[in-house]
Order: C-alpha cells, then sequence, then structure tokens
C-alpha cells in the first residue's frame, strides 16, 4: 500500500510536470518517421521490421525511464523519500510507476507499428503477447535499478544508456529471437526455452534489484 | 512520554582521506534537548545525517533504542523528524497535498484537524491550497516543520533550524522546541547563539578532530 501511494505520488508528479511523458512521446514519433522515411516506398523483410521494433523499444525506454529516481535528484527531494519511506517500498512503488510507463509505451509503438509497417506481420499473437508482456516487465525492472544506480552521477545522461546496454542485451536477442518465432508462426511450446530465458531473466532481474537496492540508495 | 535513547558508539567519519569527526561516544535521552555546534565545515549536517540514517558512518555504529528495544533501521524513518536547508519537499503539489502524500507514503493515517490546526499554528493554513513552488523560503521552511512533526516521532532532528525564519517564525519554532522537548528527544545542529540557548547539553565537533597533523 504504501508503495502504491509512492507509485500515486510519482504518477501525479508525471501528470503535472510530463517529465518523461513528453521525452517517449518525442523519442518515439521522431524515430519511427526517421525508419519510415530511410525505409521510403521500398519493403523490408519481415524479420528485419520485427528487429526494428525492439531497437525504436530499447531507445525510447533510454529516453525516459531513468526518470523514476533522475527527477528527485534532480529536484532535491531524495532526502525526503529517505525520511519517509524503507528503501524496498520506494523500489516498489518506482518499479509500479515504471512498468506502467513501458507498457503504454510498448502498446503505443506496437500499434503504431503495426499500423505504419506492412511488413509487420505477427502469425502467432499469443506468442508475441507473452514474448511482449514478459519483456516489458523486464525492461521495467532493469531500467528501474539502472536508473537508482546513475542517479547519482554527474553524466547521467550518458551513462545510462551505456550501463543500460550489456543488461538488456540478453533481453533484447532472446525478445528478437521470439518476435521472430511469432512471425514464422512458431507454437509457444516450440519457444519455450527461449520464454524460459526471458523468465528467468525476470526473476533473477527482481530479486538482485531488491537486493541491490539498499547499498545504493543509501550513500 | 516514550522513553527514547541514542546512542553514538565510537562514531568516525571520513570523506576520502578527510577526516570529519573522530571517535564519537554519547547518550541521547528522550525529555531532552541537545546541541550539536562547531564551526562551518566541522561535519554538524554529516553528524545529524548519519543518526537519521540517511548516510553510513566510516566506523561506529548509531543505536536507536525505543522503550528499550532496539529500533530496526528499516523502521528507522517512522521514529525520526527531520529538518534541514537541504531538504526540499515537492513543488508541483500544494502544501496540503505533500502532507497527505507523505503520509501516505509513510503508512500512517492523515488526520485533517490536527494537519489544519499544524497550518494554522504556521500561519500556512490559508495558502494550504497553493503550490510550493509560490512559497517564500521562510514559508518553505515552515512547511518543512510540518513535515517533521506530522507523524509524531520521538526523535527530532533539527540542522540549522531557524534559517529562513524571520522573528515571529523563531518564535513558534523555539515554543514547538519547548514542547517537544519535554517528551521526545531534540538534536539541535546550529551556530546560532539563540538556537543553543535552548540545549541542556552541547557536543562541540571541535572536540572530536584530532590535533592538525595527527590523521
Amino acid at each position: 500500500m504504501k508503495a502504491f501511494s509512492l507509485f500515486l505520488k510519482d504518477w501525479q508528479s508525471e501528470v503535472r510536470t510530463r517529465y518523461a511523458i513528453n521525452a517517449l512521446a518525442m523519442f518515439i514519433l521522431v524515430t519511427i518517421s526517421v525508419i519510415l522515411f530511410s525505409i521510403g516506398s521500398e519493403r523490408i523483410s519481415t524479420h528485419l521490421s520485427g528487429g526494428l521494433l525492439w531497437v525504436v523499444i530499447f531507445f525510447s525506454a533510454m529516453s525516459g525511464l531513468s526518470r523514476a529516481f533522475v527527477s528527485e535528484e534532480e529536484r532535491g527531494t531524495t532526502l525526503t523519500l529517505q525520511l519517509i519511506a524503507a528503501p524496498a517500498t520506494i523500489f516498489s512503488g518506482k518499479l509500479v510507476f515504471n512498468v506502467i510507463l513501458v507498457f503504454l509505451m510498448n502498446v503505443v509503438i506496437a500499434s503504431l507499428y503495426s499500423l505504419l509497417f506492412e511488413s509487420f506481420v505477427i502469425e502467432n499473437h499469443a506468442l508475441f503477447l507473452l514474448a511482449f508482456v514478459l519483456g516489458s516487465l523486464g525492461i521495467a525492472i532493469s531500467s528501474t535499478i539502472i536508473a537508482a544506480i546513475i542517479s547519482k552521477a554527474s553524466s547521467k545522461g550518458t551513462l545510462y544508456p551505456v550501463l543500460s546496454f550489456p543488461i538488456l542485451l540478453p533481453l533484447i536477442l532472446t525478445l528478437l529471437q521470439l518476435t521472430k518465432f511469432a512471425m514464422d508462426g512458431k507454437s509457444i511450446e516450440a519457444s519455450f526455452a527461449e520464454l524460459a530465458v526471458l523468465v528467468s531473466y525476470d526473476v533473477i532481474m527482481l530479486t538482485a534489484s531488491y537486493l541491490l537496492f539498499d547499498f545504493i540508495w543509501k550513500d | 512520554m516514550i522513553d527514547y535513547k541514542l546512542k553514538l558508539d565510537k562514531l568516525t567519519k571520513t570523506f576520502g582521506r578527510r577526516l570529519i569527526f573522530d571517535n564519537i561516544e554519547y547518550e541521547f535521552h528522550s525529555g531532552n534537548v541537545y546541541g550539536i555546534s562547531g564551526p562551518n565545515g566541522s561535519g554538524k549536517s554529516t553528524l545529524v545525517k548519519i543518526i537519521a540514517g540517511l548516510i553510513s558512518p566510516t566506523q561506529g555504529k548509531v543505536i536507536h533504542e525505543s522503550e528499550g528495544k532496539v529500533v530496526v533501521e528499516e523502521k528507522l524513518h517512522n521514529h525520526v523528524g527531520f529538518i534541514s536547508p537541504y531538504l526540499v519537499l515537492y513543488d508541483e503539489f500544494s502544501a496540503w497535498e505533500n502532507l497527505k502524500l507523505i503520509s501516505d507514503i509513510r503508512g500512517i493515517s492523515f488526520k485533517d484537524e490536527k494537519i489544519a490546526a499544524l497550518l494554522e499554528n504556521f500561519n500556512l493554513y490559508g495558502r494550504r491550497n497553493d503550490m510550493l513552488k509560490t512559497y517564500s523560503s521562510g514559508m518553505k521552511q515552515r512547511i518543512k516543520f510540518i513535515f517533521a512533526l506530522q507523524h509524531e516521532p520521538q526523535l527530532l532532528i533539527l540542522d540549522e533550524p531557524t534559517s529562513n525564519l524571520d522573528d515571529e517564525g523563531k518564535e513558534k519554532f523555539y515554543n514547538i522546541i519547548e514542547n517537544e522537548g519535554k517528551k521526545n528527544l531534540v538534536l539541535i545542529a546550529s551556530n546560532e547563539k539563540a538556537d543553543l540557548a535552548l540545549c541542556s547539553e552541547k557536543i562541540n565537533l571541535n572536540d572530536y578532530k584530532p590535533e592538525q597533523g595527527k590523521k
């Protein structure tokens, strides 16, 4: 309940300041437009369009998801948070906020993608949906803990994608594979190994994040 | 009165190679107002941050006890009220919204009458629905007092509490300290003589520094 209250505070703050939503919306629009312009009238392969989807998602996440902790640090309110809640509550609240933001972001990107790219055709929707949900969760968990790590650094903007890339790489590679399977119409049973990797990634990142956060949060 | 005890056990803090203070051993008990003094850069803010559990000491430990039971670090925030010039509340919310959100995150009930009385006491009730970004620095300092008191903490830590306050604000502050000092443990870190005059005991951080060149 305390974590949910923190999420509500962040959500109301976001609605008023639009710190992350504006950055995300602009980034999504610009990136998809650039891809559309660069492709022109050419028809790209189905697998390439699936790959580009996750490239857009990765870089969009890098543009807005650090907000959770960076905005608190920039406004000087980190101390206030430290004084009112336990570290686990703070991480949970920020995680809920990022999970919702990632899902909203990914739904918008995937919807725009399916409208604008003819070659983006999914044969097995259930498999894509499963990969999409587990992948979004993984991106949200990793982005939240990395945001906490970089929030105290002086060059936050540069550090965030640099630190995120090696951590998100196994997740993105698995998601690329699963998107390809979903486009080829492969069944969920046949994609079990890749799905198990996604579940393991989410569980490991979540556990590691809660264990690490105490040390990151306290100076 | 809840019996609250704070023990500093051989507390040392260094930043890199710079020693801030060395081997502080002290016990604080509820029902008293203690002062922490020392020149600028002597480590007053560092010491109060360590006591509040915001930063870790280099050596030694801080033990908080409420009614004879050690307070675990995860629960410490509910026992401590903290005011400092570097504490910032949320500018995009009004005073009322800030206090309500903070109560919810703390997991304590928000009592409208109590908060209204506190706001009235600090002459902020009329501006309770205004965004904090429209407040003056003195008004922001006053709202921090309500932030520190709203959860009825047993340990009140005040770092330069009268900075930005006008004479009326200071008068309110002295009245609050007088009342809080009777039932709770109050620590004041300040250089203001008037602030330190409220304290029954004082620690001078200069006494916890090694001689020049020793370390």
